[in-house]
């Protein structure tokens, strides 16, 4: 069948690359880019940070400038929701009840944030997920003298490193006994922990929310330890649900995230990339749903390739998840999967001076890299861990043959 | 082609020296360097690769 109309549902990172992809390829048909948000697409990571501190304005976000689309020859319905999808029909229904048929489907929703269970919305209690949401929190912040931050996950903790910039008292509240433990382990966690602790974060961990009090606004929130956190605003940082109600009772297999296989392709002639799909990984083992930049890219980039040509024999997608974090002055990057109990080994610099590379061990394979401060270890790291490296071919720097 | 980066842009991330270590390269003192400007068309998709997995925006492509 001849491909003359490609749909990207989701202005996204994922979906924008996927865009660029097919007219890179050549791919001349019509190419409708839809998106909910009324903002052409933009990059997330600054948000938290430059955003939040002040120092970028949301034209700084953009991925491209608005003449920048030109030369992609979009249909581009921003503002818009999908509300359906008819895959027998290959027609994606708007919320708007506008129709767009397709012979290839891009998915590429993303994920929403998760809020407090039985808590209801009000003033002052905000989450950070969207420009829109970056920009409120940033007019909120400048007015609020103490915000309580509720889970301190890598979003929870760069609004904090923000936060704490712009000379705004925190309290950062965390469930799990030492932060970020399941995913860099317990000693890099508390590493990081002790980082905001330095400068000025008040971090309770171990306990969780039991209310966020206050009528018209907040005023602060109740711990499940019985203390009481007093603040002008709370921002929830606990995690994110992917976008796939719309597609429910569209026959594709949803089991949080869009189920695909290796090419991305979750039912004949519709791929799925980034947050909101799960995409088995040769490396990873399985199908993981991965919420990092460089996924969103090579998944929009392998949707896009894989739309084109169709199912080949043999498509495989290995990928190394990698993911950064700016907090103070300090860059964390890491590669590879972790497990809490994987032995963690500083190979260079030291946790005191907070600049260093570990890595984590599993067995006789290196499994992960984390580094401080030290971006060129991670080129190295990268490519081991690429080709599961052995422990010991990690330790002396030799890839493994 | 002609391969700019922006080094006020660039975070380290090293894609780019994934993508093509013929053309990019992070020294041990921790900076990134263009190793040719002007590299061979031959090359020109893995350095579209690092331009579109950069983080931060930083490769352009002048032709």
């Amino acid at each position: 069948m001849t491909v003359r109309r490609i749909t990207v549902v989701g202005a996204s990172l994922a979906g924008l690359r996927a865009a660029e992809t097919l007219r890179d390829r050549g791919f001349d048909g019509a190419l409708t880019l839809i998106g909910d948000e009324p903002h052409r697409p933009y990059d997330r990571p600054p948000l938290s940070k430059q955003v939040l501190q002040g120092t970028w304005e949301p034209e700084q976000t953009f991925f491209r400038r608005k003449d920048g689309y030109d030369p992609l020859g979009l249909d581009m319905r921003l503002g818009v929701r999908a509300a359906s999808v008819d895959l027998r029909a290959r027609r994606v229904t708007l919320a708007d009840d506008t129709h767009i048929d397709y012979d290839r489907l891009i998915i590429a929703t993303g994920a929403r944030v998760r809020t407090l269970p039985g808590i209801a919305p009000r003033p002052g209690l905000l989450t950070l997920r969207s420009l829109d949401d970056a920009l409120a929190l940033r007019e909120a912040l400048t007015r609020a003298t103490r915000v309580a931050i509720v889970g301190a996950g890598f979003i929870g903790l760069e609004v904090a490193a923000s936060c704490r910039a712009r000379g705004v008292a925190v309290t950062a509240i965390e469930s799990l006994p030492v932060p970020l433990a399941p995913i860099v382990g317990p000693t890099l966690g508390g590493l990081i922990a002790a980082m905001h602790r330095d400068h000025g974060v008040d971090l309770r961990t171990g306990v969780t929310v039991a209310d966020v009090y206050g009528g018209s606004r907040v005023e602060g929130v109740a711990l499940s330890d019985g203390s009481r956190v007093d603040a002008d605003l709370v921002v929830v940082g606990i995690g994110v649900v992917p976008n796939t109600e719309w597609l429910d009772g569209s026959g594709l297999t949803l089991d949080d995230g869009i189920v695909c296989d290796a090419s991305c392709e979750a039912a004949p002639g519709v791929y799925a990339a980034g947050d909101v799909a799960r995409v088995a990984n040769a490396w990873y083992g399985g199908s993981p749903r991965i919420e990092h930049w460089t996924n969103a890219v090579e998944q929009g980039v392998h949707a896009a390739k894989n739309a084109l040509t169709g199912a080949q024999p043999g498509t495989s997608f290995s990928s190394v998840p990698y993911f950064w974090s700016d907090q103070y002055d300090r860059k964390i990057q890491f590669i590879g999967r972790a497990r809490p109990h994987d032995e963690v080994v500083v190979v260079d610099g030291t946790l005191a001076e907070r600049r260093l590379t570990a890595l984590f061990r599993r067995g006789d394979r290196v499994v992960a890299c984390l580094a401080v401060n030290q971006p060129q270890a991670l080129i190295k790291y990268r490519r081991l861990l690429a080709g599961h490296a052995s422990w010991d071919a990690a330790l002396s720097g030799v890839a493994s043959q | 082609m002609k391969v700019i980066v922006d080094m006020g842009l660039c975070d380290l991330h090293g894609l780019c020296v994934e993508a093509a270590p013929e053309v990019f390269e992070i020294g041990h003192d921790g900076v990134l360097r263009v190793l040719t400007e002007t590299p061979q068309e031959d090359l020109r998709a893995k350095v579209d690769k690092a331009v579109r997995e950069c983080p931060t925006g930083a490769i352009t492509i002048h032709e």
